[in-house]
C-alpha cells in the first residue's frame, strides 16, 4: 500500500500563546513550532505498518508557507519516504481553512493514486477536527476517525475508535481516510543519522495553481481576543474551611 | 445608511432562515447535547427542524417533537442507519439539504457530530465551523482556538453554515412545551461506502454523564494507580458527580480514555469542578476552565491549577478526599 500522510507545522503545545496587538491573530514569529502531535501519531502508525510490510511507501504532505517545510523534514527523518510541499505565502497561509487543505490532499490523491490518507484528528492551533472528514466526504471514501488502534486486514483496515462513552470498532475498505487519536501510539524521536539522511530524500514543492487549488475564503476571521481571565482564588486551610466556603456559594448547602 | 435593497435582502434573509439540527441518539435515548444544539439553532433563525436518522427512531421523534422551539421533525428510518456510521448519515443529511435548502445545519459537538458534520461539508463544498461557543448573528460566531487560549470571532460566507456547537455554552432547550410536526424524510438511497460496524464497548455506569453533570470530580497522575483511582469513583458517587480525569491519569492506565477532560477530550462546565491531584496543564485547563466554581486539591502549592481555582487546598489527596466525603457525601 502507498499512504499519504498530512502533517501540519504548529506552535509548540508548551508555549503560552499571545494575541497580537491588532487582535487579528496570535503571535507566531519567533515562537517555536513543532509537528502537530496528532500528525506525529498518524505518521508513526504508518512507520509501524511499513515495518510490518503492510505499507510500502509513505508520502507526507503539508500546505503552508516556506517555514512549514521543517515539519516535512522532520517527518522524513521519522521514516517518510518523500514529501510534497504545497507552498502558499504567509498572507495566504493565515487564511487557510481545513476545506482548502482537504482539497489539496484530494488533488494529490487523484494525481498520485494512494491507497489511503492518514491524518491527525485535529490540529492543536485551530482545534478544528475537520480535514480528514472533509477529505473523506470529497473523495467519497470511508472514514475512520479518532483511531486508537489500526490493523491492516483484507486489503483494508480494522480500526478501534475513541468515542464518547467508550470504544467502537469498524472496518473500512481501502482506500480510506484514517485520523489518529493520541493513544494510537507513542511517536519516536528522529535520530541524528536519520535527520542527516532525510536531507537527501525527495521534497517536491508545488504551487496551488499547479493542482488548480481553489483557496477562496469561506470563513473570515473578524477578530481574535484573549479569553476572559479567571479571577485568582484563595487557599483554604483545611477541609472544614473548604466545605464552609462551598456552602456559602450554595454548594452542598 | 443601508440602502433599501440591502435592507430588503436582510429582511428576506431573516425571514427565510431555516436551521436543521442533527439529533444524536442510539435509537433508545436522545443524547442531551441535542437539546443544547436546539437552543443554539433557535438563536439563528425562526424555523428549526430536527433530523433523526436511525433504524428505529419513531419514539425518539415523538420525544423531540415536544421540545420547545422545534417546528418540524424529519425522520429517516433505514436498517442501514442502525449504527449511524457517518457515511450513511451524511447521505441522509445531504438529501435533506437538497430538498429543503437549510441556511444552517448544526449538531452538538460530540464524537458523533465531529465525524459527521465535516463529512457533509466535504460533500457540499462548505467550510464548517467547529465548537461554536457564541452566536452573534446567522453568519457570525465565536469559537475557541489554541486550547481555549484565544477566542476567534468569525464570519462565514459558506453556502450553508455547518456547525458543531459546544454543549456547555448553550442552555438545554425545555424537553416539553413544543409541538413540532413529524414527517418522514424523502427516500434516500444509502450507498455502501466501504465501512462496516464491528462492535462497540460502552462503559456502563449510573453516574451522571460527564459532559452534562452538575458536579464533576476529576483525578490526575497523583492518584498513582488504577486501584487507588477507585477512590475517585467512590468520591463521585458519594456526591452524585460525574467523573473525569487528566490525560496523565488516562495515559498511565488509571481509567478509560473517555474520562479525559481537556482540549482533546471532553469539555465540561459544571457548577462545581473538583480537580484532585491534577497539576493544571494548558491542555487540561482548556476542558474545564468555564466551570462555575473550581476546587483544587494538590500537595504542590506551586501547581498551576491553583492559579485558576476559586478554592485551593494544599493537602495529600488520600487524606483530604475521604474527609471531604465524610463531611458532604451521602
Amino acid at each position: 500500500m502507498r499512504i499519504l500522510v498530512g502533517v501540519k507545522n504548529v506552535i509548540d503545545y508548551a508555549v503560552k500563546i499571545r494575541v497580537n496587538p491588532s487582535k487579528t491573530a496570535v503571535v507566531k514569529d519567533g515562537v517555536p513550532h513543532i509537528i502537530n502531535p496528532f500528525c506525529d501519531n498518524a505518521l508513526q502508525s504508518c512507520v509501524d505498518l511499513k515495518a510490518s510490510k503492510t505499507i510500502k511507501e509513505i508520502t507526507v504532505l503539508t500546505v503552508g508557507p516556506k517555514s512549514s517545510q521543517t515539519a516535512l523534514r522532520t517527518a522524513l527523518a521519522k521514516g517518510a519516504d518523500k514529501a510534497i510541499h504545497v507552498e502558499v505565502d504567509e498572507a495566504g497561509a493565515a487564511k487557510l481553512e481545513p476545506l482548502h487543505v482537504a482539497r489539496a490532499l484530494a488533488a494529490i490523491v487523484k494525481r498520485d493514486k494512494y491507497d489511503g490518507v492518514f491524518l491527525g484528528k485535529q490540529a492543536i492551533d485551530d482545534d478544528c477536527n475537520q480535514v480528514g472528514q472533509l477529505l473523506a466526504g470529497m473523495l467519497n471514501w470511508p472514514q475512520a476517525t479518532f483511531a486508537n488502534k489500526i490493523d491492516a486486514k483484507d486489503g483494508g483496515f480494522t480500526v478501534v475508535r475513541e468515542i464518547d462513552g467508550g470504544l467502537e470498532t469498524i472496518q473500512v475498505k481501502s482506500p480510506a481516510v484514517i485520523t489518529a487519536d493520541l493513544r494510537l501510539n507513542t511517536p519516536k524521536y528522529a535520530t541524528l543519522p536519520n535527520i542527516m539522511k532525510a536531507k537527501k530524500k525527495p521534497l517536491e514543492t508545488i504551487k496551488p495553481a499547479d493542482i488548480s487549488l481553489d483557496l477562496v475564503s469561506q470563513t473570515e476571521t473578524l477578530e481574535v481576543n484573549e479569553p476572559p481571565t479567571r479571577k485568582g482564588g484563595e487557599f483554604v486551610a483545611d477541609v472544614d474551611e473548604l466545605v464552609a466556603k462551598l456552602k456559602e456559594k450554595g454548594i452542598f448547602a | 445608511m443601508q440602502s433599501s435593497r440591502q435592507l430588503f435582502k436582510t429582511v428576506l434573509g431573516q425571514r427565510f432562515n431555516s436551521t436543521l439540527v442533527i439529533a444524536e441518539h442510539n435509537d433508545k435515548v436522545l443524547a442531551k447535547i441535542t437539546l443544547n444544539a436546539i437552543t443554539a439553532a433557535n438563536k439563528l433563525g425562526s424555523d428549526v427542524s430536527v433530523l433523526i436518522a436511525g433504524s428505529n427512531s419513531k419514539a425518539i421523534a415523538a420525544e423531540v417533537a415536544k421540545v420547545t422551539g422545534v417546528k418540524k421533525v424529519i425522520v429517516a428510518e433505514d436498517a442501514k442507519l442502525e449504527h449511524q456510521l457517518p457515511e450513511a448519515v451524511a447521505d441522509v443529511v445531504v438529501a435533506a439539504q437538497n430538498q429543503f435548502k437549510f441556511s444552517s445545519i448544526l449538531a452538538g459537538s460530540s464524537s458523533f457530530s465531529k465525524g459527521l458534520i465535516p463529512r457533509v461539508g466535504g460533500i457540499l463544498n462548505a467550510s464548517p465551523i467547529s465548537d461554536v461557543t457564541e452566536i452573534h448573528s446567522a453568519d457570525t460566531f465565536s469559537r475557541p482556538i489554541y486550547a481555549g487560549n484565544a477566542i476567534a470571532k468569525v464570519k462565514s460566507t459558506a453556502s450553508v453554515k455547518l456547525m458543531t456547537i459546544r454543549g456547555s455554552a448553550f442552555e438545554a432547550a425545555a424537553a416539553t412545551g413544543g409541538a413540532g410536526a413529524i414527517e418522514d424524510s424523502a427516500a434516500v438511497d444509502i450507498k455502501d461506502h466501504g465501512s462496516t460496524f464491528v462492535s462497540q464497548e460502552i462503559v456502563k455506569s449510573d453516574r451522571p454523564e460527564l459532559a452534562s453533570a452538575k458536579y464533576v470530580v476529576s483525578g490526575g497522575r497523583a492518584l498513582k494507580s488504577a486501584e487507588k483511582f477507585e477512590l475517585m469513583y467512590k468520591f463521585a458517587d458519594s456526591i452524585g458527580a460525574g467523573i473525569g480525569a487528566s490525560r496523565a491519569a488516562v495515559d498511565a492506565g488509571f481509567c478509560p480514555n473517555d474520562l479525559q477532560v481537556g482540549q482533546t477530550g471532553k469539555i465540561v462546565a459544571p457548577d462545581l469542578y473538583i480537580a484532585v491531584g491534577i497539576s493544571g496543564a494548558i491542555q487540561h485547563v482548556a476542558g474545564m476552565k468555564d466551570s462555575k466554581i473550581i476546587v483544587a486539591i494538590n500537595k504542590d502549592k506551586e501547581a498551576p491549577i491553583f492559579q485558576i481555582a476559586d478554592f485551593g487546598l494544599v493537602a495529600d489527596l488520600f487524606d483530604a478526599v475521604p474527609e471531604l466525603m465524610k463531611k458532604v457525601g451521602k
